[in-house]
């Protein structure tokens, strides 16, 4: 035990030593979560469109108006004719060309329609479908109010209630997407590093001819960075909460448990990594370029996975990243306790287990 | 010149030396994009939907049937009381509660006004604003028909929008994410390789050995940087004929002007890397620092999240994004057919970024240590 505790000790002043990679460490989640808090956003703001307006009429310039006053549009550029809609596209920024017919208030008056076309660029289909949106719902509210003509006889109308997320802010899709990649790639890439390392210095020979037995060494190596993720993990949740006030509706000590689980996982994930090759360079390039976007775009992160083809669902399955930001969000934000989650804990501790059983199985006692 | 041949010797036989290199470099990121061009939609096909209906009358249940016929919603239950939709949204089984009080029908008809209750999941505002969108859009069509049936002909609405989606009209993700994809492939990989590059020989021990060599610093730079160039070249081409053959996505523009916007683009990438790489000790750090940077390049470049509606600040940082220009160059010329003067300004920017970050490698890059 003593010995144990004394290569537990190396293993801290490996890491503390190199005070760059500590400042990395705590710097780089503060930074990011700073960062994408307060710059990313699901909802478009200010997008240029451009408008041919062949008609200059009353009608036509105050819905102009009114669609540019919305805040989400800024008129980029007025066209003159059609041929000029196409090389407008492909300068690249503008999103969208309203058409307005010729005589657009007369047909209104004599023919009851007159028609108003959107040309969407979409090359971007998620901002084309939803700024087209935007200017329907605007055009819907016009008729209502300016243009008398056409009032709902009759109607059903919708009360929307946005759950868990009643402002609809997208932080708090990040913060627990940006907790769950952080602690993977971290702990993943910080062990399978640190194991890698000590192979390709050679100084792995020396830890295993000391009578710790293997166990004990990869044991150790683990240790000190479950500590460290730990205090990461911590860390992003109480900026999330202060600075953005993302809150914490379940438990917090549920929320401690099931983190160390997953940063038990991911660590288990990293010394798999390392069991399997000698280098640092390859052990870093499958844990950052194998692991990073399957881990941002698999895990339900950003991009919801029932929306996903069956294949890619079944594969999202053994992302352990989907499971734990499952549990985050279930936790944090509905929230719900363990009698909800224990299915995604327990396939989180099988795969646990499936990763320590074949570094075990991998794991040789000799290098060649 | 010959010296530069031999260093590139030297490096292809150091990285290919490792066997398991190759297939990290080229077949681990085509199979991410043959995946993750699948995986990174927004199309919701699959809303989740519990009903609680209360009413039970036939208006109610032409409501109801509009949801069913919609290929976009999935009715997994239906239930008398809310309290077991919300449960089930606590379980993550539902993402949709629909909500008819009792009395619509007669509301309806006395009123000529109801409202029916949609709670939806949140958590993620992007697909909760979709779904509140389609959800109103059927309801709007009930309300159509209904109107129609009251008048007794079709209403009519005194502007009549028509939409048209250009270069992409049927709205495919994977249009527009697959270039997207394929440059975050080709970045990451032509990034870590070269961030991992200088700091290697520090940490070995080797760089000595190269600086008491005759090795100018440009040819020592040019030297590391060739052979990552090269790989990624060629694995842009890997991707972009996958891109043509597999997902059926047509190259409106030039090719060759693909080609000549990535040779400046992986100029700066790889210059970046061996900034990182020339700043840092260990390759621990030096891989810190470009996963740092290539999770920040990533989110902010626009491919996952719309940058035009980031705050103004954060659109000033993605001025250092090289990811941002490529992604926004790569899709013009793909997907729009622009050519050299359209895509010009974002050009010239690469360039100065380029010269800027090779200048400052090679600068930083010194013979001592």
């Amino acid at each position: 035990m003593k010995q144990f505790k004394g290569f537990i000790i190396k293993e801290f002043y490996h890491i503390f030593r190199d005070y760059r990679t500590l400042l990395i460490l705590f710097g780089m989640p503060v930074a990011q979560l700073l960062l994408f808090g307060y710059a990313l956003t699901n909802d478009i703001r200010n997008a240029d469109i451009a408008i041919l307006d062949q008609a200059k009429d009353e009608v036509s310039q105050k819905l102009t108006h009114k669609i540019l006053s919305s805040g989400y549009f800024n008129l980029a550029q007025n066209l003159d004719s059609e041929a000029d809609i196409e090389s407008a596209f492909r300068k690249g920024n503008i999103k969208q060309v309203l058409i307005f017919e010729p005589g657009f208030a007369r047909k209104i008056q004599t023919e009851g329609s007159a028609s108003l076309q959107i040309l969407a660029d979409a090359s971007d289909p998620n901002t084309a479908r939803i700024l087209t949106s935007y200017v329907m719902g605007i055009v819907s509210n016009f008729q209502n109010e300016e243009l008398a003509t056409m009032k709902m006889p009759v109607q059903i109308r919708p009360e929307v209630k946005m759950l868990y997320n009643a402002e609809m802010k997208s932080v708090y899709m990040f913060v627990p997407g940006v907790i769950t990649v952080l602690l993977l790639l971290i702990s993943a890439m910080m062990t399978s590093i640190s194991i890698a390392r000590e192979k390709e210095m050679g100084t792995m020979e020396v830890l295993l001819v000391s009578p710790l037995p293997p166990i004990q060494i990869v044991v150790g190596k683990v240790v000190p960075y479950i500590i460290l993720a730990f205090v990461i993990a911590m860390l992003i949740l109480f900026l999330g909460n202060v600075v953005f006030g993302v809150p914490i509706r379940g438990s917090l000590v549920l929320l401690m448990f099931f983190s160390i689980i997953y940063i038990v996982l991911s660590l288990s994930l990293g010394v798999l990594i390392s069991s399997l090759v000698d280098t640092q360079q390859v052990a870093m390039l499958i844990s950052m370029v194998g692991l990073l976007l399957p881990t941002i775009l698999l895990s339900g992160f950003i991009f919801p996975i029932e929306n996903m083809p069956v294949i890619l669902q079944w594969i999202a399955n053994i992302i352990p990243a989907k499971w734990f930001i499952i549990i985050m969000r279930g936790v944090m934000l509905k929230p719900v306790g363990l009698e909800n989650l224990w299915f995604e804990t327990l396939i989180l501790l099988a795969m646990i287990v499936v990763f320590i059983g074949i570094s075990v199985k991998k794991f040789k006692v000799r290098l060649e | 010149m010959r010296t530069i041949i031999y260093i590139l010797q030297k490096e292809f036989t150091q990285i290919f030396r490792n066997r398991i290199m190759l297939p990290i470099i080229f077949v681990m990121p085509v199979i991410q994009l043959l995946i993750l061009a699948y995986a990174a939609t927004y199309d919701l096909k699959n809303i989740n939907t519990w009903i609680v209906d209360l009413d039970q009358s036939s208006a109610s249940r032409e409501l109801i049937g509009k949801f069913e016929g919609s290929p976009f919603f999935t009715i997994k239950a239906y239930s008398p009381d809310f309290e077991s939709g919300e449960k089930a949204m606590d379980e993550g089984k539902v993402d949709l509660i629909i909500q008819i009080p009792a009395h619509l029908e007669r509301e309806l008809t006395r009123e000529k006004s109801a409202s029916i209750g949609l709670t939806v999941n949140a958590i993620n505002s992007a697909t909760a604003g979709l779904a509140n969108a389609y959800t109103t859009a059927i309801i709007q069509d009930y309300n159509k028909n209904l109107i129609t049936k009251i008048i007794g002909k079709q209403a009519n609405m005194p502007i009549a929008i028509e939409y048209s989606y250009w270069f992409n009209p049927e709205l495919d993700y994977k249009t527009y994410m697959v270039p997207g994809i394929l440059v975050l492939l080709v970045t990451m990989i032509g990034l870590f390789l070269a961030g991992m590059n200088i700091v290697k020989e520090k940490e070995i021990g080797t760089i000595e050995q190269i600086n008491v060599t005759p090795i100018t610093r440009y040819q020592f730079i040019a030297g590391k940087l060739l052979p990552f160039w090269i790989i990624a070249m060629i694995e842009l081409a890997f991707g972009l004929a996958i891109a043509r053959l597999f997902f059926a996505i047509p190259v409106l523009g030039s090719l060759s002007l693909i080609f000549g916007v990535a040779a400046v683009y992986m100029l700066v990438v790889l210059a970046l890397g061996l900034i990182i790489s020339t700043v840092s000790d260990t390759m621990q750090q030096s891989m810190f620092v470009s996963w740092f940077f290539m999770v920040i390049f990533i989110l902010m470049s626009g491919l996952f999240t719309a940058a035009e509606s980031m705050p103004e600040w954060a659109q000033t940082i993605n001025i250092i994004n090289p990811i941002a220009y490529f992604i926004k160059i790569i899709r013009m010329i793909m997907l729009k057919g622009s050519g050299f003067r359209d895509i010009y300004d974002l050009f010239i920017a690469l360039v100065i970024y380029a010269v800027a970050a090779l200048s400052f490698a090679v600068w930083r890059y010194r013979k001592v240590t």
